[in-house]
């Protein structure tokens, strides 16, 4: 029994982490290289959700939803790039935070007017509804492992993307050193536009496989966006490993926490204690864990910036 | 030794009127504008003050001829935000701290009172300082630890404690846990001095706000407010000349603590209910707003973001339910037009 609950929470840890690391790469490389504060991250994952819910129900099938739904956020966060944030690079962090918080005030309202204020549905593939037996006895949903294998999939491609290619290697460039980067004459301008736009992609393709577990709703990408904070403080800001690695213990610890508390709390502290502190101590966790890395490395985990 | 050095850094840095070069001229013939303000002062210009602070005097009793009592509430919300916003540009604008967590200083200060009051406290001379001192106490402990961090990092702790507020708030069911904390009424002044009056209690906050402001006002101008000026210009050079940076970063810290406290208390009472949305990150990233769009080290900058802001989501609610869309493209405008925040409009570079 308690072999079959850590592995079950162990690949609900995973999954969830490797979401957050999706969203968590894109938000690490932005700040890494333009060193840019993105509050409207969040809202791409949003809009990506919603992209995909729509064309999917309009095509019937979750696969070409998805497929557009990415390719169609990607566009929208270059336009966002050319189009304002762009502007904003130079500028002190905390216009940035000004600026990017108007994005996301506009994205959760435009978001409202167009799909309006319910939450809408994206269902799984009907091929992927049920559960699976991992191992005898032990089942687990189809589509969570579909999760799995496409986080790991997409860290993969991300991978190759940053060590064997050359707009990998610029933008490992522009995150460690960003002025030489530029001086060395990295075409700056389609460099970030292209970054934004992966990063959109990235969280679409988040938002897509998050929706069908969690709601298609306003205001979802604000919660997940601070975890994706989180994350890459932890890891260390610019850092695709640190983010990796972060958003694995955060997706690990936190889901841990959220089964394992209320559990202890009801062996030890009563059935009261363990439905009401329970969840809220398991969210703290999350904090403290950030707290205690930022206390013995305030830098992160795998500091980009040399 | 360091100290002289430190002295003369700073004069150099703020044009002293009192410097021995200048003539001696008689005192009252002086007109505040020959006392030239050095970069890191910050004048009240009575100018404009009197006159702002007449027109909110005369608020309630123009409201009420207009048969709007509405318009007090949302005035007295607006003072509390404004005290809240000038909090936190103290240490954002002023001493270069960018606080992600000042919500749960102001969560602090309105669970005090709100749990004082369930407690069967009710007097406001106990509640408040009490919010004040709880909020304060807080603000030392976040502070002594988060000031080891340095920039994002420092952004980012300081959110991490206020979360961990929000969730601890979240899950005490003695104190309302999710759903929050209903007041009997509130606070109690004495004196036959009803609170529960709305016109009464907006003065009470207006009292306090402008008591806030001159207690900040006056700490800019002094030396406590000028090295915490110069830390933020170069925080190296500051510790290089003998100052203990850490302990004014943290003095500073602790006093915006303090105060958001004290908005926090006004808000509990002014709504009557407290709750864990109160902390939520949000707000810390609402006020945060507030001080960038007033200007970010203006000392008029938080009033400004708060008055602007707040009125501005009234208007726009009153004419789309849209009105978030619309605030958001207000917001960029700014952004894009007004770097250094409304405050930065109007403010004149000073002349040579």
């Amino acid at each position: 029994m308690t072999g079959v609950l850590v592995l079950e929470q162990s690949l609900n840890g995973l999954q969830f982490g490797l979401m957050l690391f999706l969203l968590a790469a894109g938000l690490t490389l932005v700040f890494g290289i333009m060193d840019m504060i993105n509050l409207a991250h969040g809202s791409l994952y949003m809009v990506g959700a919603y992209l995909i819910a729509t064309a999917a129900a309009a095509t019937g099938s979750f696969w070409i939803g998805l497929a557009a739904g990415v390719v169609g956020t990607a566009v929208i966060g270059m336009l966002l790039e050319v189009t304002v944030l762009r502007r904003l690079y130079q500028r002190d962090h905390l216009s940035q935070v000004l600026g990017t918080f108007a994005l996301l005030l506009m994205a959760n309202e435009g978001v409202r007017m167009l799909w309006g204020a319910q939450p809408i549905a994206l269902n799984p593939p009907d091929s992927l509804a049920g559960p699976v037996e991992l191992l005898p006895g032990f089942f687990y949903p189809a589509y969570r492992l579909l999760i799995i294998g496409v986080g790991l999939g997409v860290a993969l491609l991300l991978y190759v993307l940053v060590t064997r290619t050359r707009l990998g290697m610029q933008v490992r460039a522009g995150a460690s050193n960003r002025e030489m980067a530029l001086a060395m004459g990295t075409n700056v301008r389609r460099l970030f536009t292209a970054v934004f736009g992966l990063g959109a992609a990235l969280c679409a393709v988040a938002g897509g496989m998050l929706g069908p577990l969690l709601a298609v709703q306003v205001g979802m990408g604000e919660s997940i966006l601070i975890l994706a904070f989180v994350v890459i403080v932890i890891g260390g800001i610019g850092s695709i490993r640190g983010a990796l690695f972060g958003a694995l213990l955060v997706g690990v610890v936190d889901t841990a926490g959220r089964a394992l508390i209320p559990l202890a709390f009801g062996h030890w502290l009563g059935p009261e204690a363990a439905s009401g502190a329970g969840p809220a101590v398991a969210s703290m966790l999350i904090y403290l864990l950030m707290a205690a890395v930022l206390f013995w490395k305030p830098r992160g985990l795998f500091p980009a910036h040399g | 030794m360091a100290d002289a050095m430190a002295e003369r850094f700073l004069r150099m840095r703020t044009v002293s009127s009192s410097s021995s070069h200048s003539p001696p001229a008689a005192p009252q013939a002086v007109s505040p504008h020959e006392a030239r303000p050095g970069l890191l002062d910050h004048a009240l210009h009575l100018r404009w003050t009197l006159p702002l602070l007449a027109v909110l005097a005369a608020l309630p009793l123009v409201a009420s001829a207009l048969g709007e009592a509405f318009y007090v509430g949302l005035a007295t919300r607006i003072l509390i935000f404004a005290l809240a916003a000038t909090s936190l540009n103290l240490i954002l604008g002023f001493g270069g701290m960018v606080s992600f967590g000042h919500a749960a200083f102001i969560g602090i200060g309105a669970y005090a009172v709100g749990i004082l009051m369930q407690q069967g406290v009710v007097s406001a001379w106990i509640a408040w300082p009490a919010a004040v001192l709880a909020s304060a106490l807080f603000a030392l402990v976040v502070g002594a630890i988060s000031l080891r961090t340095r920039g994002v990092y420092f952004i980012m702790i300081t959110l991490a404690f206020a979360q961990m507020l929000f969730y601890l708030m979240v899950s005490v069911k003695a104190w309302g846990g999710e759903d929050g904390l209903s007041l009997a009424g509130r606070s109690v002044l004495g004196g036959g001095f009803d609170l529960g009056d709305d016109t009464r209690f907006y003065y009470v906050v207006l009292v306090l706000f402008v008591l806030a402001f001159l207690v900040i006002q006056r700490l800019l101008n002094a030396r406590f407010g000028h090295v915490l000026q110069a830390i933020r210009e170069n925080e190296t050079r500051m510790l290089a000349i003998g100052f203990p940076v850490y302990r004014y970063q943290l003095a500073a810290f602790t006093l915006a603590g303090g105060l958001a406290g004290l908005a926090g208390a006004l808000l509990a009472n002014q709504s009557s209910f407290v709750s864990p949305s109160l902390l939520q990150w949000n707000q810390s990233g609402l006020l945060m707003v507030m001080v960038i769009l007033g200007g970010v080290g203006h000392l008029w900058g938080g009033f400004i973001g708060a008055v602007v802001f707040l009125l501005l989501e009234e208007v726009l609610a009153a004419y789309t339910i849209h009105w978030q869309f619309v605030l958001g493209a207000v917001l960029l405008l700014v952004v894009l037009a007004a770097p250094r925040g409304l405050a930065g409009l109007l403010r004149r570079e000073p002349r040579a």
